[in-house]
């Protein structure tokens, strides 16, 4: 597998990558130093990339691991990720500015779920994987995903009614 | 779309029992601009969903050094050559092999002699220190006989 060969498998999925490592490491350096690393890896066992059916959820599952890792090495030594360096990029489109503020509501509130839904409802709601390639990826079984799932999605709706609604009622 | 099936589809959304498909005409009514109004949460959700799909990307570029490939196959006769060569110089030159003293040439015999001299001389002061030793037994034995240790 040369170089060419190598970018048109990875090319298609080093955002989602580094989508689902931003939602676990919060910071947008870490997770470039998260992607850059999973991408290395893959570079180097590049000759058994053809033996997996599906380089992509491997490469997901990989990412996933990877974050946990990093995360449990973050708390061992005290460090909390703090979110300060989140930025949301200017495109200028009118709409991006309208809906800015409840962009940043759902984030915030992601970011209060659990790893596990976060990673689910991650690939789910905005890779849009289908159920048999989140289980794969996340080693779990179909019902467990779906039950994750659903509660991460009522949990977001829940306290989105309830931002909606401070001081009315 | 008509609001019945949307609220449907979203009941089901709820449950995370939609598939992709769903999911998509779901998406696609939270995106546009008449959202009925108790779907309000919905619509934020998507609307995050797509935005942070759309707006991170990783535009790093990194540099790939492609592996460079070892012949291994000219180390190989390297080795076997090395091998030949260590065989070849571990065979003495004259082949024929001395069983007994007679075969020797005087001046082997010579050598022989020194070696054999040497050697008596090295187990002759080895057997002194070991006899030496042995007083110190001697000596112990007697000091525990006087004062009765044991």
């Amino acid at each position: 597998m040369n170089q060419s060969d190598f970018l048109k498998v990875v090319l298609p999925f080093k955002d989602k990558v580094f989508r689902l490592a931003k939602r676990l490491l919060v910071s947008t350096e870490e997770a470039e130093d998260a992607t850059q690393e999973l991408l290395f890896k893959l570079w180097r066992s590049k000759e058994k990339l053809s033996d997996y059916r599906n380089v992509e959820a491997f490469a997901m599952t990989m990412t996933k691991n990877y974050c946990y890792d990093r995360l449990k090495s973050k708390q061992a030594s005290n460090l909390t990720l703090v979110h300060s360096n989140y930025k949301e990029k200017d495109t200028g489109l009118d709409k991006q500015v309208e809906h800015r503020d409840t962009v940043n509501q759902v984030h915030k509130l992601i970011e209060k779920l659990p790893e596990q839904q976060k990673v689910i409802i991650q690939l789910r709601d905005i890779e849009q994987y289908d159920f048999d390639e989140i289980c794969k990826m996340v080693d779990m079984k179909p019902t467990a995903v779906r039950v994750a799932l659903s509660r991460a999605r009522k949990t977001i709706r829940q306290e989105l009614i309830k931002q909606h609604n401070y001081g009315v009622s | 779309m008509e609001l019945a099936r949307i609220e449907k589809l979203v009941e089901k959304y709820d449950n995370a029992e939609t598939t992709i498909k769903e999911e998509e005409i779901l998406r696609d009514y939270f995106l546009s601009n008449n959202v009925a109004p108790h779907l309000e949460e919905y619509q934020m959700m998507f609307t995050y969903f797509q935005t942070s799909k759309d707006e991170t990307t990783y535009n790093k570029t990194l540099e790939f050094k492609p592996k460079r490939k070892r012949n291994y196959k000219w180390l190989s006769v390297a080795a076997s050559v090395v091998l030949l060569f260590s065989v070849y110089m571990g065979i003495p030159e004259g082949s024929t092999e001395i069983n007994s003293l007679s075969q020797l040439t005087p001046e082997q015999r010579f050598h022989y002699d020194q070696a054999e001299k040497a050697l008596k001389m090295l187990s002759g002061s080895l057997k002194k220190g070991n006899e030496a030793v042995g007083n110190l037994y001697a000596y112990e034995d007697s000091v525990n006989k006087i004062f009765k240790t044991k």
